[in-house]
């Protein structure tokens, strides 16, 4: 049996799936930010807050860790239409997103928090610094650097992963190649198509990413050596 | 003479491990007081305890006004009277040293961004290390790793100074140049608690050395009671050339 391939019938629809790579993008990179706000001070929470924070961010994490990421989302997405709140599949999507990566950021970073030695809090507590500055100054960025690897592919996992939102119709790369598939009948060709986009998307977030990182990273920028 | 630290009958345990049993002593404005014994006699609790980085059982702490030993102290404006200078340095790695004394001036005395560059680079004069400012810790050496980390706490114009075992991790020429900070800093008039193995700086340095023993002060006087020890103890522990 031979198959004929045929990408000539898709030369039509370049603009869909830029437009649908463009999407993905965007709901990536919206629930990577707010992700990793919640999942650092959920982390700073288990760390450091009182018992029932403690108790609250780890039921959290748990539930989110040991459920699939596609009921999660239908959850949300009934969820909130079940308490009368109207609100667009995308931004469902985003909330579900970041849900699910809030938990998974919390762990990764909750690992860096404690490689950061007691004496550094001490030394800055010595100075006067308040808890938040603490935080802010001495901790976060030492902690995040020294997990940033398991971060970034945390965030490329969780760009592949937003396909499954087409579920909910949000509209992204992975809806906006179902949509083709059933105007070309090419199934074959789309879904080899939207691959190789999702792989040019995952290089991406990783050079994005990369270039936050040495951003932000200042010391590892100019010395090249490991915290 | 007004006393800056008055330790009085100070008792502190770690559960059922009693750590200091009664101390009491007193240091005065411009003072240095050398902090002598062995090893898990108590000194290193003792200096945590003024800093109020332990809280104690009995007894009373004052700390330039501060009432140390009340659960009410507000630790933050004592923290802004108490310098202190760990072992370890526990300068931060990510940060430049000049960066490292920005720090707390930026965000406690909220200094603006090139006063409190002004004020590294005077701290930093102060301990001989203008030119590494632009350096980050992993490139200095522990002797100068250890001025910084006292530019630092400098940097915050501390009216008393604590040091703990501040050259226990240096070699010894490393240590000379650490200790030549303090003398100087010693000689400016500033206030000092500094616990040491250096009999030689403490005989030299100090107007008044504590030797403690088994969590308490055991025997107290000028560097010269090292010469003429009253107690056994002190004896010995000279003696061993500690
Ligand atoms: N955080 C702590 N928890 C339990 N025991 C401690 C703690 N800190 C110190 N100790 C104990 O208290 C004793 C005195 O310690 P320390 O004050 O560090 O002595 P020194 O500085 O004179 O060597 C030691 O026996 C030590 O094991
Ligand atoms: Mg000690």
């Amino acid at each position: 049996m031979t198959y004929e391939f045929d990408f000539s019938a898709l030369l039509p629809y370049w603009r869909e799936f830029a437009w649908g790579a463009l999407l993905t993008l965007q709901l990536s990179a919206l629930s990577t930010v707010l992700g990793f706000i919640l999942g650092t001070l959920c982390a700073i929470g288990r760390a450091d807050g009182p018992r029932w924070v403690k108790f609250l961010v780890a039921c959290y994490v748990e539930v989110i860790r040991n459920t699939p990421l596609l009921v999660q989302v239908f959850i949300v997405y009934f969820g909130i239409a079940t308490l009368g709140i109207r609100v667009s599949a995308n931004m469902a999507a985003v909330i579900a997103l970041v849900v699910n990566v809030g938990a998974y950021t919390s762990e990764i970073v909750r690992a860096g928090l404690e490689s950061v030695h007691k004496s550094q809090l001490e030394a800055a507590d010595c100075l006067g610094l308040s808890r938040p500055q603490i935080y802010w100054h001495v901790v976060l960025r030492p902690a995040v650097e020294r997990v940033y690897p398991a971060l970034t592919s945390q965030y490329v996992l969780l760009m592949l992963a937003s396909s499954i939102t087409s579920q909910i119709s949000a509209e992204e790369l992975t809806a906006v190649a179902n949509r083709i598939q059933s105007d070309t009948f090419r199934s074959f060709e789309t879904y080899i198509v939207v691959g190789v986009i999702y792989l040019a998307l995952s290089f991406v977030v990783r050079i994005a990413l990369g270039l936050f990182g040495l951003a932000v990273f200042v010391r590892r920028r100019k010395l090249g050596t490991a915290l | 003479m007004s006393a800056v630290v008055r330790l009085h009958n100070v008792h502190k345990s770690f559960g059922s491990h009693k750590v200091l049993e009664g101390v009491s002593f007193e240091v005065g404005r411009g003072e240095v007081a050398a902090v002598i014994g062995q090893s898990g006699s108590g000194k290193s609790t003792a200096l945590r305890c003024i800093n109020a980085l332990e809280t104690i059982e009995h007894g009373s702490i004052d700390v330039c006004g501060h009432a140390v030993h009340d659960p009410k102290l507000d630790r933050r404006s004592l923290r802004r009277d108490v310098g202190i200078v760990f072992q370890s340095y526990n300068l931060f790695p990510h940060l430049t040293v000049e960066q490292n004394i920005m720090l707390a001036p930026t965000c406690v005395k909220a200094l603006p961004k090139a006063k409190a560059r002004e004020l590294a680079r005077e701290v930093l004069a102060r301990v001989g290390l203008e030119a590494k400012a632009e350096n980050y810790p992993e490139q200095l050496s522990g002797g100068q790793q250890q001025r910084v980390a006292i530019a630092r706490s400098l940097a915050m114009q501390p009216k008393l100074m604590l040091f703990d075992e501040v050259t226990s991790a240096l070699d010894p020429q490393l240590t000379g140049e650490v200790l030549k900070v303090m003398e100087d800093l010693a000689r400016g008039g500033m206030t000092m608690i500094l616990v040491t193995h250096e009999m030689a700086f403490a005989r030299k340095v100090a107007s008044q050395v504590i030797y403690m023993h088994k969590g308490k002060v055991w025997e107290t006087g000028p560097g010269s009671m090292l010469d003429a020890p009253k107690t056994a103890e002190l004896a010995s522990f000279v003696g061993s050339g500690l």
